[in-house]
């Protein structure tokens, strides 16, 4: 049988096929992303080029004519009569490049942490798991705010507009990288002492190697799902972090961002500009945030 | 025990001093204090006895040491942006915050115990499945847009309630408060609504789990089968053992609402600690966002000890497993 016979067989793609959530949230989830990385062949306008703007199409209300210029918005134009559709492609793509960025970023840490506490032992161990106990009592957006504040603060005024993505990228990373650190501390701990690994060590294979090779790929089950749900969290730490008005810079709008525009035209009774980002980001949270929950219980063998 | 407790103190006192560390480099490295005190036309002599005179060119540690010992009796300086003391502005604004916290709190745990007892009752009722499904898209709803949405239906939609601010205050002592005018209990039910409703929801499926769990327990049947009313097994019994795992997390998670509070202040531009962290740190005003880092430190170092200190007092397995190590 071919590989991709043996997935469709496997226990994980059965679970699947079977719980209908999971299909609806991962062809939610799926739809979203392709339509971000694909958003400058899709929209239908690209909201960050000035000369394809018309003030005049300013806010047009969605699916309405605008009484000016006669052009119609599938979901209306916001104040400088750029297409909230194409904002939200493009603003998508923001939010999913730094929530993707910044769980790897955790997720190499944390593992890469992980196993040096779990295979070192010793003081390097209780180093570590001390910090993460401290650290796992603060909520970690609050950690994540506090550290994308004080970089900011070391960052000369001059560099804070481009280095300010990727500065979103650490801080968030660095609030998330305990929980990876923790499992992967455990798993190594339990594998090390198992007879598989003591006769890899008598033959001299290299301690890197058995770390890599024999004790990462036991671990990986238990990873995939704290970055399935760490994603999630990530996208929500990020709009939050840009509605805040300390994320992104405003000339990358992302999800967050677009939130915290439309809320300024809600008085004023365009509510369209706020309303399809919030739908955007609370579909996108919500289709992850379910993923991970079902990929928790389809690889939790006391629930089979 | 007192191994215990001391050993636990020192592991606080450590956090704290790692977040002094932390603060006092922001202020030690981010600009230079000098150039932003004295006028253009400084010589570079003034500069150099300036320097001197405000011990810029100590020993780090000696200079370390000055500023816990002013942080410790609050003086974090000046605020750049506002040019006021920085701990008289924290104290103007931190009777909005906590009033905030403590009526979210209040919600959240109220709400929280009732619906999480009645869907644990009424495992299969409509109604519990509504609430149930609910809660899940609350946990998915980011907080910010929790509150924006309130303001659209509440404030701008039907124009209930005001959206921003505290309304009207009282003072109390040295206190002012918004809970004995009617504007200001009118201003604080969304953003109480909106910093609860994430608590509210983690406290429900807490004491939904923890009543599931209980009333399989064998004493629960043994108090059916003497005979005791619904209400006294429900209550007396079963919600009875679930409430120490709760008041637990419900402890844990007040530091929480107090972090949790700079998302809601900003959105409903109440006038507390948080929003003024935000602005500090969009500005990066460096005094403000050393003292809110160390103030909001100092909260939850607190609250933890409390907690440990009680789990040891209250749980005596802990300190059996003690005794049996050290034998």
């Amino acid at each position: 049988m071919n590989r991709l016979g043996r997935m469709w067989d496997s226990d994980i793609a059965w679970s699947f096929r079977h719980s209908p959530v999971a299909v609806v949230a991962a062809a939610m989830a799926l739809i979203i992303i392709l339509a971000a990385v694909f958003a400058p062949w899709i929209a239908p306008y690209n909201p960050f080029d000035p000369s394809s703007l018309n003030l005049m199409d300013g806010f047009t209300p969605p699916g309405e004519p605008n009484a000016f210029t006669g052009n119609t918005y599938l979901m209306g134009t916001d104040n400088q009569g750029r297409d909230i559709f194409s904002t939200i492609l493009y603003g998508a793509r923001i939010s999913l490049f730094v929530g993707f960025a910044a769980v790897i970023f955790a997720m190499v840490l944390g593992i890469g942490l992980g196993l040096l506490a779990g295979w070192r032992g010793g003081w390097v161990d209780s180093l570590l798991m001390r910090v993460a106990d401290v650290q796992l009592s603060f909520p970690s957006i609050l950690i994540a705010l506090l550290i994308f504040g004080v970089a900011r603060g070391f960052i000369p005024p001059s560099m804070r507009e481009e280095v300010a993505i990727w500065v979103l990228i650490v801080s968030i990373g660095l609030s998330d990288w305990v929980q990876y650190a923790r499992v992967v501390r455990g798993a190594a701990m339990v594998e090390k002492s198992k007879e598989y690994v003591q006769a890899a060590r008598v033959i001299g294979v290299h301690p890197a190697r058995i770390v890599l090779r024999h004790i990462l790929p036991n671990v990986m089950g238990p990873v995939l799902v704290i970055a399935t749900i760490g994603l999630a969290l990530a996208i929500i730490a990020e709009a939050t972090l840009s509605f805040l008005g300390v994320g992104v810079p405003p000339t990358q709008p992302s999800l967050g961002t677009l939130i915290r525009i439309g809320q300024q035209y809600l008085f004023s009774g365009e509510w369209w500009i706020l309303l399809f980002p919030s739908i955007a980001l609370l579909l996108l949270a919500l289709s992850v945030n379910l993923l991970g929950d079902w990929l928790r219980d389809a690889l939790n063998p006391r629930l089979r | 025990m007192l191994a215990y407790i001391l050993r636990r103190i020192a592991q606080s006192v450590l956090v704290m001093l790692v977040v002094a560390l932390v603060s006092f480099a922001l202020f030690r490295f981010v600009g230079d204090p000098i150039s932003s005190m004295v006028g253009q036309e400084a010589t570079i002599a003034d500069r150099d006895a300036l320097r001197e005179q405000l011990g810029l060119n100590d020993p780090f540690l000696s200079q370390f040491a000055t500023f816990v010992m002013r942080a410790a009796q609050g003086n974090f300086g000046i605020s750049y942006r506002l040019q006021e003391p920085v701990m008289e502005l924290i104290l103007s604004r931190l009777p909005a915050t906590l009033e905030l916290a403590m009526v979210s709190g209040v919600l959240a745990f109220v709400f929280g115990v009732g619906f999480g007892v009645y869907t644990a009752l009424r495992r299969n009722g409509w109604l519990s499945n509504t609430i149930m499904t609910v809660s899940l898209v609350g946990v998915s709803l980011p907080t910010f847009l929790i509150g924006v949405l309130l303001i659209w239906v509440f404030a701008v939609e039907l124009q209930w309630l005001p959206s921003f601010g505290r309304g009207n205050v009282v003072m109390v002592g040295d206190w002012p408060t918004g809970l004995l005018t009617p504007s200001g209990r009118a201003s604080l039910v969304l953003p109480a609504i909106t910093l609860g409703l994430y608590q509210m929801t983690l406290i429900m499926r807490l004491v939904r789990a923890e009543m599931l769990e209980v009333l399989r327990a064998d004493y629960i049947k043994f108090a059916r089968a003497r005979g005791l009313s619904n209400r006294a097994v429900n209550f007396g019994h079963a919600l009875k053992n679930t409430m120490v795992p709760v008041i637990t997390i419900t402890g844990l998670q007040l530091g929480s609402i107090i972090a949790f509070a700079i998302i809601t202040e900003t959105v409903f531009q109440w006038p507390g600690v948080g929003a003024l962290f935000i602005n500090s740190v969009r500005f990066v005003d460096v005094p403000v966002m050393a003292a809110y880092l160390m103030m909001i430190a100092l909260v939850f170092v607190i609250i933890n000890l409390i907690v440990d200190l009680l789990y040891y007092v209250v749980d005596p397995r802990l300190r059996v497993d003690r005794a049996a190590t050290r034998h």
